[in-house]
Protein backbone atom coordinates (compact mmCIF):
# COMPACT_ATOMS: atom_id res chain seq x y z
CA UNK A 1 0.00 0.00 0.00
CA UNK A 2 2.89 2.73 0.61
CA UNK A 3 4.71 1.34 -2.27
CA UNK A 4 1.69 2.25 -4.48
CA UNK A 5 1.16 5.90 -2.45
CA UNK A 6 4.76 6.54 -3.67
CA UNK A 7 4.28 5.76 -6.92
CA UNK A 8 1.27 7.73 -7.22
CA UNK A 9 3.41 10.95 -5.61
CA UNK A 10 6.03 10.81 -7.95
CA UNK A 11 3.61 10.26 -10.86
CA UNK A 12 1.35 13.56 -10.01
CA UNK A 13 4.40 15.60 -9.09
CA UNK A 14 6.13 14.66 -12.27
CA UNK A 15 3.32 16.10 -14.12
CA UNK A 16 2.96 18.90 -12.30
CA UNK A 17 6.48 19.67 -12.45
CA UNK A 18 5.82 19.13 -16.36
CA UNK A 19 2.95 21.71 -16.15
CA UNK A 20 5.12 24.08 -14.86
CA UNK A 21 8.47 23.92 -16.89
CA UNK A 22 5.97 24.48 -19.99
CA UNK A 23 4.34 26.89 -18.52
CA UNK A 24 7.66 28.64 -17.24
CA UNK A 25 9.46 28.13 -20.63
CA UNK A 26 6.31 30.48 -22.13
CA UNK A 27 7.29 33.56 -20.28
CA UNK A 28 8.96 36.24 -21.79
CA UNK A 29 12.53 36.62 -21.97
CA UNK A 30 13.95 38.79 -18.61
CA UNK A 31 13.70 42.46 -19.48
CA UNK A 32 11.44 42.23 -22.30
CA UNK A 33 8.15 43.79 -22.46
CA UNK A 34 5.65 40.81 -21.15
CA UNK A 35 2.32 40.38 -21.87
CA UNK A 36 0.99 42.95 -19.14
CA UNK A 37 3.01 45.55 -21.76
CA UNK A 38 -0.33 45.76 -24.26
CA UNK A 39 -2.26 48.43 -25.70
CA UNK A 40 -4.00 49.22 -22.52
CA UNK A 41 -0.82 50.38 -21.31
CA UNK A 42 -0.03 52.03 -24.13
CA UNK A 43 -3.57 53.85 -24.13
CA UNK A 44 -2.88 55.30 -20.81
CA UNK A 45 0.36 56.34 -21.30
CA UNK A 46 -0.29 58.05 -24.56
CA UNK A 47 -3.98 59.51 -24.29
CA UNK A 48 -4.28 59.67 -20.44
CA UNK A 49 -3.71 63.46 -20.49
CA UNK A 50 -6.34 64.63 -23.29
CA UNK A 51 -9.06 61.94 -22.31
CA UNK A 52 -8.94 63.17 -18.78
CA UNK A 53 -6.74 66.43 -18.03
CA UNK A 54 -4.90 65.18 -15.30
CA UNK A 55 -0.99 65.14 -15.78
CA UNK A 56 -0.60 62.63 -12.96
CA UNK A 57 -1.13 59.39 -15.02
CA UNK A 58 -1.61 57.63 -11.52
CA UNK A 59 -4.43 59.58 -10.50
CA UNK A 60 -5.85 59.53 -13.94
CA UNK A 61 -6.10 55.69 -14.32
CA UNK A 62 -7.38 55.21 -10.51
CA UNK A 63 -9.70 58.27 -10.23
CA UNK A 64 -11.13 58.16 -13.74
CA UNK A 65 -10.36 54.96 -15.69
CA UNK A 66 -10.49 52.42 -13.03
CA UNK A 67 -12.36 55.03 -10.54
CA UNK A 68 -15.16 52.07 -9.98
CA UNK A 69 -11.94 50.24 -8.19
CA UNK A 70 -11.29 52.78 -5.83
CA UNK A 71 -14.84 52.61 -4.88
CA UNK A 72 -14.15 49.47 -3.54
CA UNK A 73 -11.49 50.35 -1.92
CA UNK A 74 -12.86 53.05 -0.19
CA UNK A 75 -15.42 50.11 0.77
CA UNK A 76 -12.67 48.29 2.13
CA UNK A 77 -11.40 51.31 4.15
CA UNK A 78 -15.01 51.68 5.90
CA UNK A 79 -15.43 47.82 6.44
CA UNK A 80 -12.11 47.35 8.11
CA UNK A 81 -12.87 51.04 10.64
CA UNK A 82 -16.27 49.24 11.15
CA UNK A 83 -15.32 46.13 12.37
CA UNK A 84 -12.28 47.51 14.74
CA UNK A 85 -14.75 49.84 16.21
CA UNK A 86 -17.23 47.09 16.79
CA UNK A 87 -14.45 45.39 18.40
CA UNK A 88 -13.01 47.92 20.08
CA UNK A 89 -16.21 49.64 21.55
CA UNK A 90 -17.77 46.13 23.05
CA UNK A 91 -14.72 45.56 25.34
CA UNK A 92 -15.13 49.30 26.37
CA UNK A 93 -19.20 48.40 27.19
CA UNK A 94 -17.98 45.49 29.23
CA UNK A 95 -15.75 47.64 31.57
CA UNK A 96 -18.48 49.70 32.02
CA UNK A 97 -17.34 53.21 30.43
CA UNK A 98 -17.51 55.03 27.41
CA UNK A 99 -19.78 56.61 25.08
CA UNK A 100 -19.64 54.98 22.21
CA UNK B 1 4.65 60.82 28.86
CA UNK B 2 4.38 64.81 28.96
CA UNK B 3 7.30 65.90 27.60
CA UNK B 4 7.30 69.79 27.75
CA UNK B 5 10.17 69.72 24.75
CA UNK B 6 8.27 66.96 22.45
CA UNK B 7 5.40 69.22 22.95
CA UNK B 8 6.29 72.35 21.94
CA UNK B 9 8.40 70.96 18.61
CA UNK B 10 4.55 69.12 17.98
CA UNK B 11 3.05 72.03 18.17
CA UNK B 12 5.13 74.17 16.29
CA UNK B 13 5.27 71.22 13.10
CA UNK B 14 1.60 70.16 13.10
CA UNK B 15 0.74 73.25 11.20
CA UNK B 16 3.01 72.42 8.77
CA UNK B 17 2.69 68.95 8.57
CA UNK B 18 -1.45 69.44 7.89
CA UNK B 19 -1.17 71.84 5.26
CA UNK B 20 1.58 69.49 3.20
CA UNK B 21 -1.10 66.84 3.60
CA UNK B 22 -3.76 68.85 1.85
CA UNK B 23 -1.05 70.41 -1.04
CA UNK B 24 -0.63 66.76 -1.54
CA UNK B 25 -4.43 66.04 -1.46
CA UNK B 26 -5.34 69.04 -3.52
CA UNK B 27 -3.07 68.77 -6.68
CA UNK B 28 -3.49 64.71 -6.86
CA UNK B 29 -4.21 65.22 -9.76
CA UNK B 30 -1.33 67.59 -10.93
CA UNK B 31 1.90 66.35 -8.98
CA UNK B 32 2.84 62.31 -7.37
CA UNK B 33 0.17 61.73 -4.33
CA UNK B 34 -3.27 61.85 -4.58
CA UNK B 35 -6.35 61.01 -1.96
CA UNK B 36 -4.12 57.80 -0.03
CA UNK B 37 -0.97 59.53 0.16
CA UNK B 38 -2.02 63.16 1.24
CA UNK B 39 -4.70 61.52 3.92
CA UNK B 40 -2.05 59.30 5.40
CA UNK B 41 -0.12 62.78 5.98
CA UNK B 42 -2.58 64.58 7.32
CA UNK B 43 -3.76 61.77 9.56
CA UNK B 44 0.00 61.54 10.99
CA UNK B 45 -0.28 64.97 12.17
CA UNK B 46 -3.15 63.98 14.44
CA UNK B 47 -1.30 61.02 15.76
CA UNK B 48 1.47 63.24 16.55
CA UNK B 49 -0.91 65.20 18.74
CA UNK B 50 -2.44 62.36 20.74
CA UNK B 51 1.44 60.80 21.37
CA UNK B 52 2.98 64.14 22.18
CA UNK B 53 -0.60 65.46 24.45
CA UNK B 54 -2.88 62.41 25.22
CA UNK B 55 -5.05 60.38 23.57
CA UNK B 56 -7.51 62.29 25.35
CA UNK B 57 -6.67 65.85 24.32
CA UNK B 58 -6.86 63.95 20.29
CA UNK B 59 -10.09 63.11 20.62
CA UNK B 60 -11.08 66.74 22.14
CA UNK B 61 -9.93 67.49 18.64
CA UNK B 62 -11.50 65.04 16.77
CA UNK B 63 -14.22 64.07 18.41
CA UNK B 64 -15.98 60.66 18.04
CA UNK B 65 -18.54 61.94 15.96
CA UNK B 66 -16.90 64.06 13.97
CA UNK B 67 -15.11 61.23 13.02
CA UNK B 68 -17.97 59.17 12.12
CA UNK B 69 -19.46 61.74 9.99
CA UNK B 70 -15.99 62.35 8.15
CA UNK B 71 -15.84 58.78 7.56
CA UNK B 72 -19.44 58.17 6.06
CA UNK B 73 -19.23 61.52 4.12
CA UNK B 74 -15.78 60.47 2.48
CA UNK B 75 -17.27 57.66 0.92
CA UNK B 76 -20.88 58.61 0.35
CA UNK B 77 -19.08 61.85 -1.67
CA UNK B 78 -17.55 59.10 -3.50
CA UNK B 79 -20.50 57.98 -4.16
CA UNK B 80 -22.40 60.47 -5.03
CA UNK B 81 -19.79 61.84 -7.67
CA UNK B 82 -20.59 58.83 -9.28
CA UNK B 83 -24.29 58.63 -9.12
CA UNK B 84 -24.36 62.60 -10.67
CA UNK B 85 -22.33 61.32 -13.47
CA UNK B 86 -25.07 59.11 -14.41
CA UNK B 87 -27.64 61.93 -14.07
CA UNK B 88 -25.44 63.45 -16.62
CA UNK B 89 -25.97 60.69 -18.87
CA UNK B 90 -22.75 58.51 -18.65
CA UNK B 91 -21.71 55.58 -16.92
CA UNK B 92 -21.62 55.63 -13.24
CA UNK B 93 -17.89 57.42 -12.44
CA UNK B 94 -17.44 58.81 -15.84
CA UNK B 95 -15.28 62.10 -15.44
CA UNK B 96 -18.33 64.44 -16.15
CA UNK B 97 -16.74 67.84 -15.45
CA UNK B 98 -14.82 69.67 -17.96
CA UNK B 99 -11.58 68.64 -18.83
CA UNK B 100 -10.36 72.13 -18.49
CA UNK B 101 -6.17 73.26 -18.90
CA UNK B 102 -4.17 70.58 -17.81
CA UNK B 103 -1.63 71.01 -15.35
CA UNK B 104 -3.64 74.09 -13.51
CA UNK B 105 -5.34 72.58 -10.28
CA UNK B 106 -8.98 73.35 -12.07
CA UNK B 107 -8.33 70.47 -14.10
CA UNK B 108 -9.20 66.47 -14.94
CA UNK B 109 -12.65 67.24 -13.84
CA UNK B 110 -13.94 65.02 -11.11
CA UNK B 111 -10.58 63.25 -10.67
CA UNK B 112 -9.60 65.99 -7.91
CA UNK B 113 -13.24 66.14 -6.16
CA UNK B 114 -12.74 61.75 -5.75
CA UNK B 115 -9.48 62.58 -5.02
CA UNK B 116 -10.66 64.99 -1.91
CA UNK B 117 -13.12 62.10 -0.61
CA UNK B 118 -10.54 59.76 -0.66
CA UNK B 119 -8.24 62.09 1.04
CA UNK B 120 -10.98 62.63 3.93
CA UNK B 121 -11.94 59.01 3.98
CA UNK B 122 -8.32 57.30 4.58
CA UNK B 123 -7.18 60.77 6.80
CA UNK B 124 -10.46 60.09 8.95
CA UNK B 125 -9.62 55.96 9.11
CA UNK B 126 -6.40 56.24 10.20
CA UNK B 127 -6.83 58.49 13.10
CA UNK B 128 -9.98 56.42 14.07
CA UNK B 129 -8.17 53.71 14.25
CA UNK B 130 -5.29 54.75 16.14
CA UNK B 131 -7.13 56.81 18.42
CA UNK B 132 -8.67 53.59 19.39
CA UNK B 133 -5.98 51.46 19.72
CA UNK B 134 -4.38 53.99 21.74
CA UNK B 135 -7.00 54.10 24.27
CA UNK B 136 -7.19 50.61 24.37
CA UNK B 137 -3.40 50.47 25.25
CA UNK B 138 -3.94 53.35 28.23
CA UNK B 139 -6.69 51.56 29.88
CA UNK B 140 -4.93 48.34 29.85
Amino acid sequence: MKGFRNILATLLLTVMAVLLILTVSEMPAFGEPGPAYNQVARHYLERSVQETGAVNVISAIISDYRAYDTLGEATVLFTGIAAVLAALSAHRQKRGGGDA
Amino acid sequence: MRDVVLQTIAKLIIPFIQLYGLYIIVHGHITPGGGFAGGSILASSFILYALAYDVGDGFRRMPRLAAKWLESMGGLMFVAIGLFALVQGGNYLTNFLGIGNPGTILSGGSIPLLTIAVGIKVASTIITLFYHLLEEKRHG
